[in-house]
């Protein structure tokens, strides 16, 4: 690294602007592509025959969708950490991070209200919700504060790139020629006065206080649509903390992965360097220890008590049909990942990424556990209905509109940065 | 209360009548005349709107189709000063299932889908099994009412907790709230006959069923207004359930009435899951001296047996 020349600004940004796609990078948006079209054509299928067309029925009567919509919630949570608490805590190293953060969490912010969308019997009267919302049902603390997040996650994206902006509208040949005028749009009014400059500060300054509470009432208000009902299994007191302590780890989870591939195929090996995998690393570990802290809280308590309804619950998951996917998400999310970055060789760059890649997929099947078992453990028997209805795997459809949501995500933090100038780098 | 009813009934069926002497087809009195009607030559009289006698042919008149007697604005308040209440003799249950089977055919429920279950229970390894029929409970502080994004499902001044399936959009909260699984999604579109399907919802039948909502047992509050007994009550041959109102202080199966509130203190009536606070309206009698004995309700046993596909 000392051998190299020293880094310009003009260096810097020839490296950091918009690239174009190599094979791979094609190949890889064609796959996503696929998986997008298919989902939406799964997703025409059931809005022309209706949620029949999924495996859900009267007692599993949430599935993947909504798995995979606290699923994105949570990522989404981590444009708040890297961004606002380590700014706020004047930690200097995240630097270049934040913007891969803050894009992972508009692009899972954005799918996490599609798809809450897609689980809906009737997509049509979204509208009700705000011609007869109710204030009391914590459905509507949702849309309220998912919303909220969304906009200032937009904001936190939006306010620092303006300086970048301005650079490439003054150099046309650095940028995507389509996108020159939409560039403009967006950022001609800077000047990068001081005053600008200051109050752009300022703004940014104020974003980051604010996002830090509404990132988590987006995710203890999500937790609380399990926790505020009787089920076993999700009427405890714990899941506020329980899944912000779960979204922080598999949203630092995904930056690791999004890190390494970022710098591998923009070559940004002297602005994601090893320190911030090293860094990243030791974060991950110390989420993953307390995230393990309140599972341990939310399954061992009940468990030492065993109340009658509870017990079927966890027996089920700890030995039961749910026991091999408890525990792979439960090694996977968690100990594997603690294992491999506990040592400083685990905390380059591809053991991290590894690692990374096995929390946020742990984390995808613990979000399956928390929902779906505890609908099938009732406190009254399931008594004359279908037997399929006691049972729940989900349909092609449903799969296919769940990895349609997750390649649509992937799609939008592929193709942003593509796009968006010096999108990994910020210098604010 | 049940009179002004039957008179506005009337009054309503006159009005229409009236329509119809007028030349007016039946469904809009602004269209033109059906001119494929021939008159008959026979007169009935009819009373009018301004309470006139007048003479109408009688090929002229058409058979009056089932108007709601209630707005949707009135469904939501409830039947005024009533309380409703159910009592469940646990002690006369033999599984018969007749309760389930007029529900369903009441309410045109589709395959699959019961409003009322038939659970054969047991509390514990040694304890005696019996049979627990549960419809919805009308909590007083009802989980599903308190979810509710829209105000779909709501609670009434007479007890009774209902679904507005125009409104509902089919988030399925209130089924994950509500701790005795009493709710029933429409997860295709109802098979429905057609006179049935295309008739405006009402919250108080609860049809038509609509795809993406979700349903349950109403406590049949459109019987409660003809002053008759809800389905199941009517149904079932051994008298497990009877229907009233609190206020009232009486409940009856048909057969016999009882004072609800001794009925309850003698026989040492209780809810299900007490200790959730949900209140439910329906109470329930145990299953002590027994009129048949468990192993008698087997053969209809749909827990095992009677599951369709």
């Amino acid at each position: 690294m000392k051998n190299l020349t020293p880094l310009t600004a003009d260096i810097i940004t020839n490296n950091l602007v918009p690239q174009k796609f190599g094979k791979r990078g094609m190949i890889w948006t064609g796959v996503l592509v696929a998986f997008c079209i298919v989902g939406a054509y799964a997703y025409f299928l059931q809005l022309k025959n209706g949620l029949g067309v999924t495996a859900m029925r009267d007692y599993v009567s949430w599935g993947i969708y909504i798995s995979n919509f606290v699923f994105f919630v949570a990522i989404s949570l981590v444009g708040s950490l890297i961004t606002a608490v380590f700014r706020l805590a004047n930690v200097k190293w995240s630097t270049p991070l934040t913007r891969i953060a803050e894009i992972i969490a508009v692009s899972a912010i954005v799918f996490a209200s599609l798809i809450i969308v897609v689980d809906m019997g009737r997509p049509e009267r979204l509208l009700n919700l705000f011609m007869y919302g109710r204030l009391q049902s914590p459905i509507m603390w949702d849309v309220i504060v998912i919303t909220t997040y969304l906009f200032i996650s937009l904001l936190l994206l939006f306010f620092p790139l303006l300086p970048d902006l301005k650079i490439l509208i003054k150099r046309k040949d650095l940028s995507v020629k389509s996108f020159g005028k939409f560039y403009s749009f967006l950022g001609s009014f800077w000047k990068g006065t001081r005053l600008q400059e200051k109050l752009n500060k300022r703004a940014v300054n104020i974003l980051c206080v604010t996002i830090i509470p509404v990132a988590f009432c987006i995710h203890t208000v999500t937790s609380w649509l399990f926790a505020t009902t009787y089920r076993p299994g999700w009427d405890s007191t714990n899941f506020g903390a329980y899944f912000i302590s779960g979204a922080f780890l598999v949203g630092a989870g995904a930056v690791i992965v999004a890190m390494y591939v970022f710098r591998k195929a923009y070559a940004l090996e002297r602005y994601i360097t090893e320190l911030h995998f090293d860094k990243m690393g030791r974060i991950v570990v110390l989420l993953a220890l307390l995230y393990l802290y309140f599972n341990v809280n939310e399954y061992l308590i009940p468990a030492f008590k065993m109340k009658n309804s509870e017990e079927a619950h966890l027996t089920d998951l700890f030995a039961g049909t749910y026991a091999p996917l408890f525990w792979f998400a439960i090694f996977t999310g968690m100990l594997v990942p603690i294992f491999i970055l506990l040592f400083k060789r685990g905390r380059k760059p591809l053991p991290a990424f590894i690692a990374g890649v096995l929390v946020v997929v742990g984390a995808w099947f613990k979000r399956y556990l928390i929902v779906t078992p505890t609908l099938l453990h009732p406190f009254l028997p399931m008594t004359d209905v279908p037997e399929s209805f006691k049972h729940y795997f989900p349909t092609w459809q449903e799969w296919a509109i769940a990895l349609g949501s997750l390649a649509g995500a992937l799609l939008i933090i592929t193709f942003l940065p593509g796009y968006s100038p010096s999108s990994l780098y910020r210098k604010l | 209360m049940k009179n002004n009813d039957t008179s506005r009934r009337d009054f309503l069926a006159t009005a229409l009548l009236a329509g119809v002497a007028a030349g007016c087809s039946s469904n809009n009195p602004f269209s033109p005349g059906d001119d494929a009607i021939k008159a008959s030559g026979e007169m009935v009289k009819l009373l009018s709107v301004d309470g006139e006698v007048i003479e109408v042919d009688k090929a002229f008149l058409k058979p009056v189709p089932d108007m709601p007697t209630v707005t949707s604005s009135e469904e939501r308040i409830g039947i005024a000063g009533k309380k409703f209440v159910m009592v469940i003799d646990l002690a006369r249950c033999k599984n018969v299932q007749a309760c389930k089977a007029s529900c369903n055919h009441a309410h045109h429920l589709n395959p699959g889908q019961n409003w009322i279950k038939v659970h054969a229970m047991q509390e514990a390894e040694h304890t005696a099994p019996y049979w627990e029929p549960t419809t919805c409970m009308h909590c007083d502080q009802p989980p599903c009412v308190k979810v509710c994004p829209v105000d779909a499902t709501f609670k009434r001044e007479d007890g009774i907790v209902l679904i507005d399936s125009d409104r509902c959009i089919g988030c399925r909260f209130c089924m994950a709230a509500c701790p005795y699984s009493t709710r029933v999604f429409n997860w295709n579109e109802p098979v429905l006959e057609k006179e049935i399907a295309e008739k405006p919802y009402s919250c108080e039948t609860s049809m038509p069923q609509k795809i993406g909502t979700v349903s349950k047992c109403d406590f049949c509050p459109d019987m409660a207004r003809k002053g008759e007994l809800p389905h199941c009550v009517s149904a079932c041959p051994n008298g497990v359930f009877f229907f009233g109102d609190m206020n009232e202080d009486s409940v009856t199966n048909g057969a016999e009435t009882f004072r609800f509130s001794e009925l309850v203190k003698d026989k040492a009536g209780y809810r299900l899951m007490e200790d959730l606070g949900t209140r439910p309206r329906v109470y329930y009698l145990p299953p002590v001296n027994r009129n048949f004995p468990f192993e008698s309700g087997l053969e209809k046993d749909t827990t095992e047996k009677n599951n369709f596909k």
